[in-house]
């Protein structure tokens, strides 16, 4: 049935009616296409939302210290709180389960210089989990690991940005020394990450290092550290609310202190980004889907004219020996294929515009929106069914087309 | 070739129906040429739908080519139609945006015919009505004669057992309607079984046979001296 001359006759009946086939495809064209721009923007502003945190992991907790606020149990406001070893080794043991990597860090501003080459830099003394927690990425040798810490040695990483600063080009970088505030220290790898230069101008070291050689104790400046995957946003936020309160209790402080202990749980951005992505896409597949319906409701309706203004041919039809499976799939096949061609160039025209005036939305909030295969590949079996659906009541009406009366003469 | 046993047909009008067809009893023999003849309101024309399976009697049998025609689906009805009948009507029927070939083609695709070989078909009866230069025309390029010739060459296309045709030269001079006349009988002498519904005796005149309706039953039925028409085709 589906053969060249099923195609030819549709493609003649289409050819005939050619402005109403035009004229029918346009509301579905313009229901894709709006779709299809919409749900550009709304995956430019999804974007812009995970670019401003890329450069840490999305299920990162940051826990810093400062002063307490208000006097509690005896103890009088102002008073300072310093992590140690032993909260970094507490929180590791305590919520093993929760907890996916942990790193505690160590700041320290210093001077490098690498023979006639010199420059200051930020040293962050830090875990090798870090390494995960900021989506570090080692370009060339090795992040810092266990026996570094294990063994406090001289070693660091050092960021794309340190290496072009110091190093000629081309040069030899791994197992070179740098100077550090008069200490040498030996390079074991060059690092990237995607947070910007600022996080590229970072030289890591082991966090036992510093802490033995810029002052010998145990102190930690902040632990970062990231929950497990498989929490999901409430429950995540639930386990930073324990995190901290159980931190307060260990250092005495009153759980409205809101300046001893401060914990950045990404789970409770994450969540409002969510909700609110969550939302946004509800509403454009409202839009979407609502336009779309009237694009199909469009497409039935002339199908409904088209078949009324051909029930003569119907019937010639009919009187000549055509099945009513034969008249139903022609009826079905147009419909189809108005949809389908019309809704693709809508999905074209759609692509075109986001490609066209994406890059100059980036001032509002909106980066590098497209569309997925996915929803290209979603959008073409919706088409065709939707389609189906417009061409089914006319083919319907079609069929029960007798021919005796459509071959009635006026 | 054709028996029609007590034939009723009624159509409902509003909350009653009126009775158009009230007991009909035909037979007609393969190579007949047979007229029917009525006027409006006669049921001539019920008569005709219902041997051309457009439409269904209420009570009575009706065998055509010793096959019951009972309890029609739509999609046998089909069938038969496209391998039993053929059809000429008052206004042509043909479908305006294809042309004589591709109306003439129509039946044998519905048979599920190749291309090429129903083109080939198609040709051949096309050069029967004497129209093969016209092959690749639209209908409203041509005459009204000439529609009508491209319609029969669509009904004897596939090779129907009977022709039934409603008031053929209704919508013609009678020049032409001579013409179309000449040419059916041209066609009832090669053997071809003719039904034709006309409510104009001199055309009725033309056929081997005249069945006279008159509300709804046979009043007469005889065998006439056929009028032969000479034509140029």
């Amino acid at each position: 049935m589906f053969n060249l001359d099923f195609w030819s006759e549709i493609f003649q009946s289409i050819d005939k009616n050619r402005t109403r086939s035009l004229l029918s495809g346009f509301t579905v064209s313009f229901a894709i296409m709006l779709f299809t721009v919409l749900f550009g923007l709304a995956n430019g502003l999804n974007n812009t939302f995970s670019e401003t945190f890329i450069d840490s992991a999305s299920n990162s907790i940051f826990i810093r210290t400062g002063r307490t606020t208000k006097a509690y149990k005896g103890l009088q406001a102002g008073r300072r709180i310093q992590f140690k070893n032993d909260e970094y080794n507490y929180i590791e043991s305590e919520f093993k389960k929760n907890v996916e990597f942990i790193s505690s860090r160590v700041y320290r501003n210093v001077t490098a210089s690498y023979r006639n080459e010199k420059n200051n830099y930020l040293v962050r003394a830090v875990h090798p989990d870090h390494q995960f927690l900021e989506k570090t990425i080692v370009k060339k040798g090795r992040f810092l690991n266990e026996l570094d810490i294990k063994n406090q040695t001289k070693v660091i990483v050092i960021g794309d940005l340190v290496k072009e600063d110091l190093f000629n080009k081309n040069q030899k970088i791994i197992g070179e020394y740098i100077n550090l505030s008069g200490i040498q220290y030996k390079v074991v790898g060059i690092f990237n990450d995607d947070g910007g230069d600022d996080e590229e101008r970072i030289i890591y070291m082991p966090i036992s290092t510093a802490q033995q050689i810029y002052g010998n104790n145990e102190y930690v400046d902040q632990i970062n550290l990231t929950y497990n995957p498989k929490l999901d946003y409430n429950k995540a936020i639930d386990f930073g609310l324990d995190l901290e309160n159980n931190l307060k209790d260990r250092f005495t402080i009153a759980k409205n202190d809101q300046r001893a202990i401060r914990i950045f749980n990404m789970a409770m951005q994450n969540k409002g980004i969510n909700q609110m992505t969550s939302v946004l896409g509800i509403l454009i597949l409202i839009i979407g889907l609502g336009t779309l319906i009237a694009g199909v409701v469009g497409v039935s309706n002339i199908m409904i004219f088209i078949v009324k203004e051909r029930t003569k041919e119907i019937g010639i039809r009919k009187a000549l020996g055509a099945p009513p499976r034969s008249i139903i799939s022609i009826i079905l096949a147009e419909s189809v294929l108005i949809t389908t061609l019309s809704g693709y160039l809508g999905l074209l025209i759609g692509v075109g515009v986001l490609e066209w005036f994406g890059p100059s939305l980036k001032t509002y909030f909106i980066t590098d929106p497209s569309v997925s295969i996915t929803l290209v590949i979603g959008a073409t079996i919706l088409l065709i069914i939707s389609g189906g659906i417009a061409g089914y009541l006319p083919a319907k009406k079609a069929s029960e087309i007798k021919p005796i009366i459509a071959l009635r003469d006026e | 070739m054709l028996k029609i046993k007590n034939l009723h047909k009624s159509y409902p009008i509003g909350s009653s129906s009126i009775h158009v067809l009230k007991g009909i009893n035909l037979s007609v023999k393969k190579g007949e040429m047979v007229a029917i003849m009525g006027s409006s309101g006669s049921g001539k024309s019920t008569l005709l739908n219902i041997i051309g399976m457009l439409d269904e009697a209420d009570k009575g049998n009706y065998i055509l080519d010793n096959v019951v025609i009972k309890d029609l689906d739509e999609k046998k009805a089909a069938n038969y139609r496209n391998k039993f009948l053929g059809f000429i009507f008052q206004s042509f029927n043909l479908i305006n945006y294809k042309n004589a070939l591709e109306n003439i083609s129509l039946p044998l695709y519905y048979q599920g015919m190749k291309r090429n070989k129903r083109r080939e078909i198609a040709k051949f009866h096309l050069e029967k009505v004497g129209l093969l230069d016209w092959a690749l025309h639209l209908p409203n390029e041509l005459s009204g004669g000439q529609k009508q010739r491209v319609a029969i060459a669509r009904a004897l296309a596939s090779e129907p057992k009977l022709l039934l045709a409603d008031e053929p030269t209704g919508a013609l001079d009678s020049n032409t309607s001579a013409d179309i006349m000449a040419f059916l009988q041209k066609l009832n002498d090669e053997g071809k079984t003719i039904l034709i519904v006309t409510h104009e005796r001199d055309i009725a005149n033309m056929c081997k046979r005249i069945v006279f309706l008159k509300d709804g039953i046979i009043m007469e039925d005889n065998f006439i001296n056929q009028n032969r028409v000479e034509s140029d085709v």
